[in-house]
């Protein structure tokens, strides 16, 4: 029992550093960037979100929908304002960008709300569900749930969707997609809308779990590490490298000696590049001349 | 603007290129060695900090600047140096021997690290160093037998032939000495075949594969080198702290490393003193800063990485090569007064073409 009940801690975790994962290998897919300030989007879509719910006051609901929607708003402004002027930069630029907006993200976060840790209201908080043995919070059914709902809706916008099918064009290939008269830059600021919105959602399940503060988005590296692991610019490799390195720590955290459990995502990441540096989800190959 | 006439092919790898450089190399020399009969304890203790983060930066430029590989993680390589020498001082190894055995136990730690990343580019790199340095954070805080753990771990008084180093005049000169060792070594790699070999990959991998280039081996070799003289300001390093622990050494640490080389300018050796002296000076600055600023936004916490990102993004997105690129171009400003073109220093954009096949 106790197995089971570790791997179903372990899953809502990883759903977690999956949703974050997601968005970071979103904006990869889509504009050959590296968003490291992820997990800080999630961090200030978290207190958004404790902002609208309990100090305005609105519903569980409408609170998420509302903090999605100002999330998506910010992350167009961090694209049109930071990183449309790097376009066609190398990407280490971009990627020291991202790093300096984190630190600026967090910083703001702690003169508006302060350091001490923040809890949402939630209506699946302190719910417990009984299955035999097992107890499961209806916080982390929440949060396997909303993953699930997300992870579809992303599946069917990038299979069926002119716009999903767009983005992979002008993922694979900038300049020929702004020939064949896709609009690259549109598509841009609407990759960094959506993956905000999914980094927003992912800090509105996580409250519960572990409350909101300014240092929260450092999981966000253990979600870099779950992308890699999973293949990087692979959205089901997000997820499923989520979830290894969510279970993975779950039961290193009972069965090894203390520290195991902080750093097995990254133990998890260097032997992956060790024994398949392309991932679960190998979306890279040589690179032809 | 100074046209040097050519003789002969050792000119174009001289260590100076004319003698007007000679000569003001000759006075900033003679200006750092007589500083201290004029600075008092306290700036002179500023300058060896400077000189500490310049020789971490050598190692960090040398992989960024001109290797073109990113690394989030060198505090960690800092810590392996400092906990190392902090030990082999402890067990009555002398210090200079210390030092070095610190600096090549850290190269060989970072060529190990170096080894998985060869088939790797810029941000797996960058991920997998930031995850080395997460694990090695977190060995240093668990092996408590050699590091003391998170009860730190002190550092012996540092003592050359009987003589006492820890005083700031001494502690100057030792900086100051290994620094410059440090920077003509550095220069010295760069006019060498594995120097150019590693200047290749940072401009074209493919390019440089296709001329016989090891890849692997190099960036390897690059990954080593860097680390070991990064392990070597580390050693000095500890000396400066006098008492090791584990949050001395974090991802903090790292990428203040990366602002340094990145504001001071990549791909130049430069570029490394000019970061060390702006990251020196930035705690100063941002002190004068908090006197100067209405109370309400000065006591603010964590103003200083706040400040840190900012600069790091304005010097990203208007000034890529640094404070040494924007040197260069008034300089050349002035050399060609009339007919200075500002297009010369245009940067080329490169749009991406993905390595993926879905």
């Amino acid at each position: 029992m106790e197995v089971l009940q570790l791997l179903i801690s372990g899953i809502s975790q990883g759903c977690v550093y999956g949703l974050i994962a997601l968005g970071f290998v979103l904006i990869y897919k889509a504009t050959e960037m590296v968003n490291f300030a992820q997990g800080d989007m999630m961090m200030l879509g978290a207190f958004i979100a404790f902002t609208l719910i309990n100090t305005a006051g609105m519903s569980y609901v409408w609170g998420l929908l509302l903090t999605v929607l100002i999330m998506a708003l910010i992350g167009v402004l961090i694209e049109r304002i930071l990183l449309r002027p790097m376009i066609g930069e190398p990407p280490f630029a971009v990627l020291m960008i991202t790093i300096g907006l984190g630190f600026i993200l967090r910083a703001v976060a702690g003169v508006i709300w302060g350091n001490e840790p923040r809890n949402i209201d939630s209506p699946f908080a302190g719910g417990v569900m009984r299955m035999g043995e097992v107890a499961i919070g209806y916080e982390n059914i929440a949060i396997v749930c909303g993953t699930i709902v997300l992870c579809s809706l992303l599946y069917a916008f990038f299979r069926f969707s002119r716009m999903g099918v767009a983005m992979q064009a002008a993922s694979q290939n900038q300049l020929a997609a702004y020939y064949v008269g896709i609009p690259v830059k549109r598509i841009f600021s609407i990759v960094w809308a959506m993956s905000a919105g999914i980094a927003a959602t992912a800090g509105v399940l996580v409250a519960p779990v572990s409350l909101i503060d300014p240092l929260m988005g450092f999981i966000g590296i253990k979600a870099y590490a779950a992308a890699i692991v999973g293949g990087f610019g692979s959205l089901q490799g997000a997820m499923v490298g989520g979830l290894l390195i969510g279970i993975v720590e779950q039961f290193a955290g009972l069965y090894l000696p203390t520290g195991f459990a902080d750093t097995s995502a990254y133990v998890i990441l260097l032997l992956m590049l060790f024994v398949r540096p392309e991932g679960i989800f190998a979306t890279i190959q040589r690179k032809k001349v | 603007m100074r046209f040097v006439f050519k003789t002969h092919y050792h000119q174009d790898i001289n260590l100076f290129k004319h003698s007007g450089q000679r000569f003001w190399y000759g006075v900033l020399a003679m200006v750092m060695l007589l500083a201290p009969l004029v600075l008092d304890d306290f700036l002179l203790g500023e300058f060896s900090y400077v000189f500490i983060y310049a020789i971490a930066g050598i190692g960090l430029m040398l992989l960024v600047g001109y290797t073109g590989m990113i690394s989030l993680g060198h505090a960690a390589f800092l810590a392996i140096g400092a906990y190392a020498h902090a030990w082999f001082m402890a067990h009555g190894v002398p210090l200079p021997v210390s030092l070095i055995a610190a600096a090549l136990l850290t190269g060989v730690v970072g060529a190990l690290v170096g080894l998985p990343t060869m088939r790797m580019t810029g941000i797996y790199l960058a991920i997998a160093t930031l995850a080395f340095a997460m694990i090695v954070e977190q060995v240093i805080a668990q092996w408590e037998s050699v590091t003391g753990g998170y009860r730190g771990m002190a550092v012996p008084q540092p003592e050359l032939f009987g003589w006492d180093m820890g005083s700031p005049v001494t502690f100057y000169f030792l900086c100051l000495l290994v620094l410059v060792l440090c920077l003509l070594a550095a220069r010295n790699l760069l006019r060498a075949p594995t120097g150019r070999a590693m200047i290749s990959i940072r401009d074209s991998e493919i390019s440089a594969q296709s001329m016989g280039i090891d890849l692997a081996r190099t960036k390897s070799i690059a990954f080593g080198i860097s680390a070991t003289f990064t392990g070597l300001a580390g050693g000095l390093f500890a000396h400066k702290l006098s008492y090791l622990a584990p949050d001395a050494f974090t991802y903090m640490i790292s990428i203040m490393l990366l602002l340094m080389v990145v504001v001071g300018g990549l791909g130049s050796l430069h570029g490394v003193i000019f970061g060390a002296i702006f990251i020196g000076l930035l705690p100063q600055g941002i002190a004068i800063l908090r006197d100067t600023l209405p109370d309400a936004v000065a006591q603010l916490p964590g103003l200083e990485p706040a400040i840190f990102g900012l600069i790091l993004i304005i010097v990203l997105i208007y000034e890529p090569l640094g404070m040494y690129g924007r040197w260069r171009k008034i300089r050349q400003y002035f050399e060609e007064f009339p007919l200075y073109r500002k297009a010369t220093h245009k940067r080329q954009k490169k749009y991406l073409r993905t390595e993926r096949v879905k």
